[in-house]
């Protein structure tokens, strides 16, 4: 259960510096305000939608931490052998990172207020995550074809189990794209006031935040899950390993 | 994504609130149905979980029946047992306390107490409590597939939970995970909703060391149940897939009527691993709220502000976290490293701490205080003590050498009911005693209340105390039958039949107390804004039940703490936490 004790473990450390923040020590009974004198701790340095959707990721890393955990526990029974990581996957990490790329561009437009480029890197980004889901789909043909569907080794059931819980996450961001063009497409109307104006353009850079962030956000758990799919991070910790009892640290 | 809310952007939203900004529901569908209000949510949230929670308790009388009286009632076999006992467990942990104290205390609570409108993202909050009942609905389908609902052990250890001879290893396992899944996806929308509720759209004035501690124990159990629920989930999946698909996660070689199934080497200590990194956590995601809301009970019933209220701030939040790292301590059997059992017994008791600095602090709140013995009250008291009880037998089972003999017999039965069955179902007692007043408007009996108390702790503990000695003595649990292998004195055998009476009045009591709700409803008394002369906001409502949006045109401004009772020189016992300074002590500039 490493993976998810060290991801909890970093949640923690985060928790406890903004708890540490938050003054813990007061003596509330102490204090007591007198009537106009409470004062307004000024907007919030992140809306509501950005703080969910940073919790909504702690909750997906430790599901993905926790996918992790069992791969690792799994792997160390007698039964377990190497599984052919097909070539696609690779290419697909290039179409995920592009995607994530577009949508970073779009993310940079959207808080100049330019509202084409940032449809354009939207879209962009959604053809780019399309092909993501479609190459891991053909990622799966190619190896039930060669003999390896999910039932013929736990290597290849974990791929299959990884690759499919990443995939759905996947999907519902482009769904969530979608509404992310909505917006654009409500913000872009010609019969807008200046005030509405201002009020579609504050939720385009919000909705378009949110969709880089997440989308940032799978690139990295697809990387870490690559990672330990193909065995160089086990690898990497082997050596590591190696390194600390050849200095005798261990 | 989630759409953007009313009026959460600024920490603290501008006193005054636009009628535009809020969801308004256009029909009585969406009012009362498919409403986007946290506090209609709250009801239907609790109405579906106590539902649920009865079909538990009849299976519980069910299960008595049997252990009561072997070999007397033909219509419990072995199959049927096991399954009884295996959707007992599973409503009464999962479905019935999970969702009913943040799905429903949370939901009602936490926007009335931090001063809110309503919860950040209502169109989630909703969705979150149609997927819990179609989580529901997908159990209950369970009995009523061929074979019936599984009846693989609350547990559901593989590899017996998903191969023939278990009942329910078709259909009943499967709807059983689904029902899982379900439920968990449903719980993450509700929990990212209370999460962001409490860090954003407190009033004025709300700093966290001014919240109730019933919005801190719900606060801290739901982000450790965003965390921990996930390897549940997990745990699931991988158990549809080894049933569905034949995969080997969990599943080693096994040989069946003489034929190797087509499994291999999988690891049923990992589903162990998986299903108590999220089952030891639940234990205080139900636990946490209920020191929330016994230490709000006890402060209110008592007049006295709650001791040490720093201290139980900090203790929730080290017990939130120490909780994720003593999960193993429900393996002690399945062969581990003795120096891992060392560890996980070492943390199990260093929870005793945090939890008994809060024990202490409700003791000394109630030392020399004004007591008034209500109803609630009477709940809050009861579950002290029930908890002590029940906590200090975890300590036995805590550590290695002592839990290997008890391990799978009736003393850890009595263990955990007392802990986490009997304690926590108190606190809703207590806690809805104490809130319908606000949710209706009128009071329940105190009469009917009383003696609903009285026969459900005395007897709650005619159940569960002897459960202990019958365990002492070697009865195992989860046997359907003891009887044959004679081991046991007759005395335990008398004990069981003792215990299974008592289970069955303690059982009438819980129907003395619907009919009180349901009575109430029409005849109760008019309970006005604050029958019981709270501090807490959400006895500051400008109506009572609060209207949609809780507040009239202004949000509260919060000028102190929650426990200011019999406050000296105040000109009544105590003083709201709306209520500003007395001008005689200087007034403001």
């Amino acid at each position: 259960m490493s993976a998810i004790l060290i991801f909890l473990t970093v949640l923690a450390l985060g928790a406890g510096w903004w708890l540490s923040r938050q003054g813990l020590t007061v003596k509330p009974w102490l204090q007591v305000d007198h009537a106009g004198t409470v004062a307004d701790p000024g907007p919030s340095r992140h809306s509501p939608a950005q703080l969910g959707l940073g919790l909504f990721l702690a909750v997906v890393g430790s599901l993905f931490a926790l996918l992790i955990s069992a791969y690792i526990i799994r792997a160390e029974a007698g039964d377990w052998r190497g599984f052919p990581l097909p070539w696609i996957v690779w290419a697909n990490t290039l179409t995920l990172l592009a995607a994530s790329l577009a949508l970073e561009w779009a993310r940079s437009a959207a808080q100049r207020g330019a509202l084409a480029v940032a449809r354009t890197g939207v879209i962009a980004g959604s053809g780019a995550a399309l092909l993501f889901v479609t190459g891991q789909l053909v990622a799966w043909a190619s190896l039930t074809e060669s003999g390896y569907d999910i039932s013929s080794g736990p290597a290849g059931s974990f791929f299959y189990l990884m690759t499919a819980a990443h995939g759905l996450h996947v999907v519902g961001g482009i769904f969530a794209l979608g509404r992310t063009l909505g917006h654009i497409r409500r913000a872009d109307q010609d019969n807008l006031g200046w005030q509405e104006r201002k009020e579609q353009a504050g939720l385009v850079r919000i909705s378009v935040d949110l969709a880089a962030t997440y989308w940032l956000f799978m690139l990295f758990v697809w990387v870490v899950l690559l990672l330990v799919l193909s065995g160089w991070a086990g690898a990497f910790l082997a050596l590591c390993g190696q390194i600390l009892s050849g200095s005798g640290l261990t | 994504m989630a759409n953007i809310p009313h009026d959460a952007t600024n920490t603290a939203p501008p006193a005054e609130l636009g009628e535009m900004e809020l969801y308004h529901p256009k029909s009585w569908w969406t009012k009362y149905v498919f409403s986007q209000d946290a506090k209609i949510i709250a009801i239907q949230y609790a109405v579906t979980a106590l539902a649920i929670g009865f079909v538990a308790l009849v299976l519980s009388w069910l299960i008595r029946l049997q252990l009561g009286f072997p070999n007397t009632f033909t219509f419990i076999d072995a199959e049927r047992y096991y399954q009884f006992i295996t959707m007992h467990g599973m409503i009464m942990v999962v479905y019935l306390l999970t969702a009913l104290f943040l799905g429903g205390f949370g939901n009602y609570l936490i926007p009335l107490m931090v001063g809110a409108r309503d919860m950040v993202f209502p169109y989630a909050n909703m969705l979150s409590y149609w997927i819990y009942l179609l989580a529901v609905l997908v159990l209950v389908a369970s009995f009523f597939v061929p074979g019936g609902p599984t009846g693989a052990g609350w547990t559901l250890y593989p590899p017996q939970a998903i191969t023939s001879g278990t009942p329910g290893d078709e259909g009943g396992i499967i709807l059983m995970l689904v029902s899982l899944i379900l439920f968990i996806i449903g719980f993450t929308m509700g929990g990212l909703n209370y999460t962001v509720t409490v860090l954003q759209a407190r009033t004025r004035g709300m700093t966290l060391m001014r919240m109730p501690l019933t919005v801190w124990g719900i606060f801290v159990a739901t982000i450790m149940a965003l965390l921990a629920f996930p390897a549940l989930f997990v745990a699931a999946v991988m158990m549809l897939f080894d049933k569905l698909l034949g995969t080997s996660f969990f599943m080693p070689t096994l040989v069946e009527f003489g034929e190797q199934l087509s499994y291999g080497g999988g690891s049923p200590i990992l589903f162990q691993h998986l299903f108590w990194f999220f089952g030891h956590p639940e234990v205080y995601i139900v636990a946490l709220p209920a020191f929330g809301i016994v230490s709000d009970l006890i402060s209110t019933h008592a007049r006295r502000n709650i001791f040490g209220y720093r201290m139980m701030v900090w203790a929730i939040v080290i017990i939130g976290a120490l909780s994720f790292v003593v999960w193993a301590h429900h393996m002690y059997v399945s062969g581990m490293h003795p120096y891992f059992g060392f560890w996980f017994a070492t943390t199990t008791l260093i929870i005793a701490v945090p939890t008994a600095i809060k024990v202490y602090n409700w003791v000394l709140t109630l030392w020399r205080a004004d007591i008034h013995f209500t109803t609630p009250m009477l709940f809050a008291l009861g579950f002290i003590v029930t908890f002590v009880n029940g906590g200090l037998s975890g300590l036995f089972l805590g550590n290695v050498v002592v839990d290997v003999p008890l391990s799978d017999t009736m003393f850890v039965v009595a263990h955990f009911h007392m802990v986490m069955g009997i304690a926590p179902i108190l606190v809703i007692y207590g806690a809805i005693y104490h809130w319908y007043p606000k949710v209706t408007g009128r009071m329940l009996s105190e009469a009917l209340g009383k003696f609903h108390f009285w026969v459900t702790f005395v007897g709650a503990y005619l159940i569960f105390f002897p459960m202990h000695y019958v365990g002492l003595m070697g009865a195992p649990r989860r046997y359907f039958e003891t009887s044959d292998i004679m081991v046991l004195p007759d005395s335990a055998i008398t004990l069981n039949a003792f215990m299974s009476i008592a289970a069955f009045v303690v059982g009438f009591a819980q129907m003395v107390f619907i009919f009180n709700v349901v009575w109430s409803l029409k005849n109760g008394k008019e309970a006005g804004g604050n029958p019981w002369r709270a501090t807490t906001l959400e006895w500051q409502t400008p109506k009572t039940p609060p209207e949609h949006g809780n507040w009239g045109k202004e949000l509260p401004i919060v000028y102190r703490w929650a426990y200011d009772y019999s406050v000296p020189g105040a000109p009544e016992d105590f003083v709201p936490q709306n209520q500003p300074a007395a001008a005689t002590q200087g007034a403001p500039s």
